[in-house]
């Protein structure tokens, strides 16, 4: 059931610019495997961790600016600045790491936040380097084995690629030992500690591995846009990565994904009509986090009843909500 | 030296600017352990009514309590109809606040347009004070006053009365002070419209200085985090100490190194949380 689900998803992904129907369409496409890549790196940290992260555009915003930077300025190759961008990203999210994780719970959220708007401040402020409001224009593709990613169908195939790799690699990641540790952290981080585990290194290093992916999606977030600026920093843009993931449901493979594909989707049908999306994403945060909390795809799989499809959509039994919120309350 | 001495004042009012929100933020905090993430947009908010009222030929005054009154109106029925129905989940009421941060922010570039709005003083205090051979601007001079007035009020309140006695019992020990008959409920709504409503008096006081402009929001939120973070969380006094400490870091960052203020503002925040994560006064592990 479960493998049939998968191999006629990935049939449709692979097939999807002989169906979808225009350039558009593939864009939306790659736009949304992009934004899914976020949404699970992020997922790392919110669903298996337990720690919500507002800071996570930070990530995106550094790798982006390193590799355009180092392009643009030092003429870099499009692989040397891919591999600096991401080292730059690992170091920044190893160093957040130490700062962050003197908290959990609610003063961890605040103090991602504040660095994650630090970031924002910098790229805002600081002209010499970021070029300020107008951020890095004029980037490029790359080129890897001699295709030309400039064309929306060979880009959607080397997205999917690295989102097939991100999920491939996330799956593994949390189904691991270290993933069942991760959870451990989360849920009962006394009795974690008290078995001999290190529960702030096994929360440190999530937080980094989490950092890292979110830096590749960040590289392939410049890619797509060709342009970086602080926009893409906001305070809005890492709540809207927030949204994704618990939209969809967070601790779960499946629902981050989805709830990327939701939100994009949202956004960019949204725009046709109003250009207000800054309120609407504030009233659909609202009205998930108030009458949907433990995540659409759990949601879904709760009302329709079968156990088995709600189990192959969200890879694990759907009644995490009940638990967490037990263990969160005072 | 002048130059010290004027931004040495500078320092001091945005230090008063931030005491305003960052008092509300912390008690708000201290009470209902959420971290209210609107508190920025309740700022800005704040600072547009300010605006709409000065713009109708009103005084500053009657512009100071509109804001109050309306941002705290506003307050009031976010934490009744949205928060109360997250009871007992911090982290969803956490991201509720936020939701709702948005709302108010996008709403307001709506209504108010996306140019900057200069605000000037009162015609009483525009002037400029002689001491030491030195002009100092009367507006700021003002401020300090005004936010050390709210701070007077904010602990005779605390300190005094029967109702900051509950409200001190609620945030010592919650269950505890339900259990006599403390109506956290209402206490809850209460310090959240008390809360929001100095933040949007904070607002109205900072528009003459910071001017208001989208985006306001987006530049006081992560100000009055790390003055929390700094001071610690649910503590008055902390606060206090926290406003003047970042106004002072901020504004002589902002002048001796314009680009890289951010990165100062920075410094301070990861000195406490590694000596100290609960903050230099703080009580409470969040």
């Amino acid at each position: 059931m479960k493998a049939a689900l998968y191999a006629a998803l990935l049939g449709a992904l692979l097939s999807l610019p002989w169906w979808c129907g225009g350039v558009y369409y593939i864009n939306l496409a790659s736009q949304i495997l992009i934004a899914a890549m976020f949404a699970m790196s992020l997922n790392l940290l919110v669903g298996y961790a337990g720690l919500t992260s507002l800071g996570h555009a930070g990530y995106l915003g550094l790798s982006a600016y390193a590799s355009g930077w180092l392009m643009v300025n030092l003429g870099w190759g499009h692989f040397a600045a891919a591999a600096a961008a991401l080292c730059g990203a690992t170091v920044m999210a190893a160093l957040f790491g130490l700062i962050a994780l003197r908290a959990t719970g609610i003063s961890f959220l605040m103090i991602t936040l504040a660095l994650g708007q630090i970031l924002w401040g910098i790229a805002y402020r600081w002209t010499s380097v970021t070029g300020g409001d107008n951020g890095i224009s004029g980037l490029t593709r790359p080129s890897p084995f001699g295709l030309d990613l400039g064309n929306a169908d060979t880009f959607y195939f080397f997205t999917l690629t690295v989102f097939l790799l991100v999920w491939r690699l996330v799956a593994i990641w949390v189904r691991s030992p270290f993933g069942a540790s991760i959870r451990g952290t989360k849920d009962q981080p006394r009795r974690m500690s008290t078995l001999g585990y290190n529960v702030w290194l096994v929360r440190w290093i999530t937080f980094v591995v989490s950092g890292f992916l979110g830096a590749v999606a960040g590289l392939m977030y410049v890619y797509y846009h060709q342009f970086i600026s602080p926009h893409s920093l906001s305070l809005a843009n890492s709540a809207e990565m927030l949204l994704m993931v618990i939209a969809g449901g967070a601790g779960t493979l499946s629902g981050p994904v989805v709830g990327a594909a939701l939100v994009v989707l949202l956004k960019n049908v949204a725009s046709v009509y109003i250009d207000r999306w800054v309120m609407l994403l504030g009233f659909v945060f609202i009205f998930i986090v108030m009458f949907v909390p433990g995540g659409i795809v759990a949601g879904v799989g709760r009302l329709l009843r079968s156990r088995s499809l709600g189990r192959a959509l969200s890879g694990e039994p759907a009644a995490a909500t009940g638990a967490e919120r037990a263990g969160k309350a005072p | 030296m002048s130059f010290w001495f004027i931004q040495s004042l500078n320092s001091l009012a945005l230090g008063g600017v931030l005491f305003t929100l960052a008092a509300g933020f912390s008690l708000i905090f201290g009470l209902m352990r959420i971290a209210n993430l609107s508190h920025g947009a309740y700022f800005m908010f704040g600072a547009y009514i300010g605006l709409n009222v000065l713009d109708r030929g009103h005084g500053f005054t009657l512009a100071v309590l509109a804001a109050g009154l309306g941002v705290g109106l506003l307050g009031a029925i976010v934490e009744r109809v949205v928060l109360r129905r997250l009871a007992g989940n911090s982290l969803s009421q956490v991201l509720a606040t936020l939701g709702v941060a948005f709302v108010i922010a996008d709403s307001s570039l709506w209504f108010w347009g996306g140019d900057p709005r200069p605000v000037s003083p009162p015609e009483l205090l525009s002037g400029g004070v002689q001491m030491f051979g030195l002009t100092f601007p009367l507006y700021r001079l003002a401020v300090l006053v005004f936010s050390a007035l709210i701070a007077i009020g904010l602990w005779l309140l605390l300190d005094k009365t029967r109702l900051g006695v509950m409200i001190r019992a609620s945030v010592d020990d919650r269950q505890m002070a339900q259990g006599i008959g403390v109506p956290a409920s209402r206490l809850f709504t209460i310090v959240f419209c008390l809360g929001t409503a100095l933040a949007g008096i904070g607002g109205v006081i900072a528009a003459p200085i910071l001017s208001v402009y989208p985006g306001l929001d987006a530049d006081m939120l992560p100000l009055a985090l790390v003055v929390v973070i700094l001071g610690g969380l649910g503590s008055l006094a902390g606060a206090f100490v926290g406003s003047f400490v970042i106004g002072f870091i901020y504004s002589f960052g902002q002048v001796l190194f314009p680009d890289l203020a951010y990165i100062i503002l920075f410094l301070p925040m990861v000195v406490i949380l590694a000596v100290r994560p609960r903050g230099l006064f703080g009580r409470i592990d969040a």
